[in-house]
């Protein structure tokens, strides 16, 4: 039997306080994420169970128990208190999936402040705008990520600190921190920040079709979102071997790579290491992993390397298997049951929504290729594209919306009140963020499109923007251009997603090139290494199309959507606003 | 494809490697496996092999594990060399 058990029945008369229940949540205890994954654990007599089951590249390999997750996060927590970092401060994670990342988000927690985690392949400029908008404190990294920082650290007068976790410490500059948790001396105790409810925890940026990434601020009432969803969906119990394959750098890494399955005592896998089909099974084997959350890109990857490799390793160990960050295809629901024996149950949220909003359920029907049913407690719809009036019609598509009111959702975006307003339905003008996110009576718009079935599941159709969702990251086109026009060859940039087997879709450039510069394979070569190493190789283009002349309305606005159309084969719509030549 | 195997390995270190790192890479060093190169990245690798020696890498062999050294990458260049 599965934890949510009949869907039906959890649907009717829910209530959030289940949440509460499945954590034997007291009345009086600290909300703090940070303690509830860690010293909590360990209060109710689980110290010496497993927490985190580390392997890195090569033979690198460590485990820890929740008694050291409470104390190597007391340590962190210590050391940013006697650096004078204070609650509300924002302190960013700039690392690869390394222990003391986890250590250090906890810690943060714990001492009040504000997580920033970061995708530590990021350049620095990606770096920089995202440090800048949050008024970043403290940054800690380690020696191999320290030297991107130091490029744009003159930059940011806020960053008055910058601590490295790992590395040789011979090698930092002046000013520099080093700290190394596992070699200080124990934090056997501290003193927890006295959170509550709307305390801010985590500050993670996501991308938009305009502007700069935006950071959606969430809080410590999130847990609640958290713990069901990892309870009902990733059907998660206590003697589950989990591993979540997601880089705390993106909201799936924090949301059920740390604080789900922590904070019900599960214990966890992390593998650090670059994708190989034959490491990542063999990884599941050594670890005998039950439960794998996964993504749909590393899925085809898995597919395309074929049964026989699947068939060379002992994967008995796995009892349920669930995919986010993008929409899961039919073909890969159909093949992980045939060579699993596991059907992988696909999932859909957002950074902004916290936790999972629609879902396949363990024990219950999956429709291949759909994203399933809302989560009990979520009513979601999909609306009219034009009238925003939810669509009652089976199979039509609009805009996938929620009724605002669970508690892992997005208080604010950074310092953006108009932006957050504007992913409201129906919000009055000058609502507070407080107001419109408890408004049941709004629809929050999540900017991706689907159709609804008689039966009530949904299926994904794509986004109502131009964001790019590449092996389920999402990457702003603005970002991207505005990156590609400081390369010294590029006049004017336009950046779309176009279809790739494996990661759904990947960047595509379009350049128009300044006097001088011809096309040739040796500049594509430079314009994309030069992203890759600016942006990310998320935002690397995969392809560059030299053009003499870019798609405008008359305004001057880059027609993306003409340029997307045409990379998808589908109809380029109205033209009626396209520049004439 | 000594010529190959150096040139490769030249470009592995100018694009992948920092200056200031203390990473010794050679021709066995596991580039994806490792984490130094992901795979996204690996497609600005396949473009640098196709201009530079003129070849067409189809997807099906642009695979991490044979992107994962530069000895198997010089492997996949003479493949499609000849």
């Amino acid at each position: 039997m599965s934890n949510i058990g009949t869907y039906d029945e959890k649907r009717e008369n829910f209530t959030w306080d289940v949440a509460k229940e499945v954590l034997g949540w007291e009345q009086g205890e600290l909300l703090n994420i940070g303690a509830i994954c860690s010293d909590r654990v360990c209060a109710r007599g689980h110290a010496d169970r497993v927490a985190l089951i580390w392997e890195g590249f090569g033979d690198r390999k460590a485990t820890y128990t929740f008694g050291d997750l409470k104390v190597f996060s007391n340590g962190i927590a210590q050391m940013l208190v006697d650096q004078g970092i204070a609650p509300g401060d924002r302190v960013c994670l700039f690392m690869d999936k390394i222990p003391s990342l986890y250590f250090a988000f906890l810690g943060v927690l714990k001492m009040g402040g504000v997580v920033q985690p970061l995708f530590s392949a990021f350049g620095d400029e990606s770096l920089e705008v995202r440090l800048a908008s949050a008024g970043t404190k403290a940054i800690l990294t380690t020696r191999k990520h320290v030297k991107k920082v130091r490029k744009i650290l003159d930059r940011l007068p806020d960053l008055t600190h910058v601590i490295v976790l790992e590395g040789d410490p011979s090698k930092l500059k002046d000013g520099e921190v080093f700290f190394d948790v596992e070699s200080a001396p124990r934090v056997e105790e501290f003193e927890v920040y006295q959170s509550g409810p709307e305390t801010p925890s985590v500050l993670h940026y996501t991308s938009g079709t305009t502007g700069q990434p935006k950071g959606a601020l969430h809080a410590h009432d999130s847990i609640w979102g958290q713990v069901l969803t990892t309870s009902w969906v990733l059907d998660l119990r206590e003697d589950d071997i989990y591993w979540c394959t997601a880089d705390p750098g993106w909201v799936t890494g924090t949301s059920y790579g740390i604080i789900g399955p922590w904070s019900l005592g599960v214990t966890q896998c992390v593998l650090d290491s670059g994708f190989t089909s034959a490491r990542w099974y063999q990884f599941i084997a050594d670890n005998h992993v039950t439960v794998w959350y996964s993504a749909p890109t590393a899925i085809r990857s898995l597919m395309r390397d074929g049964d026989e490799l699947v068939a060379k390793h002992d994967l008995s160990s796995l009892r349920h298997l669930a995919s986010v960050g993008e929409p899961l295809n039919a073909e890969a629901v159909v093949w992980s049951e045939k060579v699993y024996g596991l059907a992988f149950h696909d999932t859909f949220w957002q950074t902004e929504t916290g936790s999972i909003m629609i879902a396949n359920y363990p024990g219950l029907p999956i429709k291949p290729g759909s994203m399933g049913r809302p989560f009990p407690g979520i009513e979601a719809a999909v609306l009219d594209l034009k009238t925003h009036e939810p669509l009652t019609e089976p199979n039509s598509v609009g805009l996938i919306a929620f009724r605002p009111g669970w508690p892992s959702m997005f208080r604010a975006y950074w310092k953006e009140p108009a932006k957050y307003a504007s992913r409201f339905v129906g919000a009055a003008d000058g609502a507070t963020p407080d107001e419109l996110r408890t408004d049941t009576s709004l629809w929050y718009v999540s900017g991706d499109r689907s159709s609804v079935d008689a039966d009530g599941y949904f299926w994904f159709v794509g986004r109502d923007d131009d964001v790019i969702n590449t092996g389920g990251h999402l990457v702003g086109p603005f970002e991207i251009e505005s990156a590609l026009v400081e390369h010294e060859a590029v006049a004017e940039a336009a950046a779309v997603g176009k279809p790739d087997a494996v990661n759904m879709e990947v960047v595509k450039a379009f350049v128009t090139l300044k006097p001088g510069f011809e096309p040739s394979g040796d500049l594509e070569l430079s314009i994309m290494n030069f992203i890759r190493k600016k942006l990310s190789p998320l935002a690397m283009p995969q392809e560059i199309e030299y053009t003499d002349k870019l798609p405008r309305t008359r305004s001057g606005k880059i027609l993306r959507r003409y340029l997307r159309a045409i990379e998808w084969g589908e109809d380029v719509g109205d033209l009626s606003t396209l520049e004439d030549d | 494809m000594d010529d190959v195997r150096e040139a490769v390995l030249e470009y592995v270190i100018d694009e992948y490697i920092d200056e200031d790192d203390d990473l010794e890479v050679d021709a066995d060093t596991a580039l994806i496996s490792s984490g130094i190169v992901d795979s996204f990245s690996m497609v600005s690798l396949k473009a640098f092999l196709e201009n530079k020696y003129d070849i067409r890498i189809p997807d099906e062999d642009a695979t991490p594990e044979a992107f994962d050294t530069v000895n198997s990458i010089v492997r996949i260049v003479e493949k499609h060399s000849s």
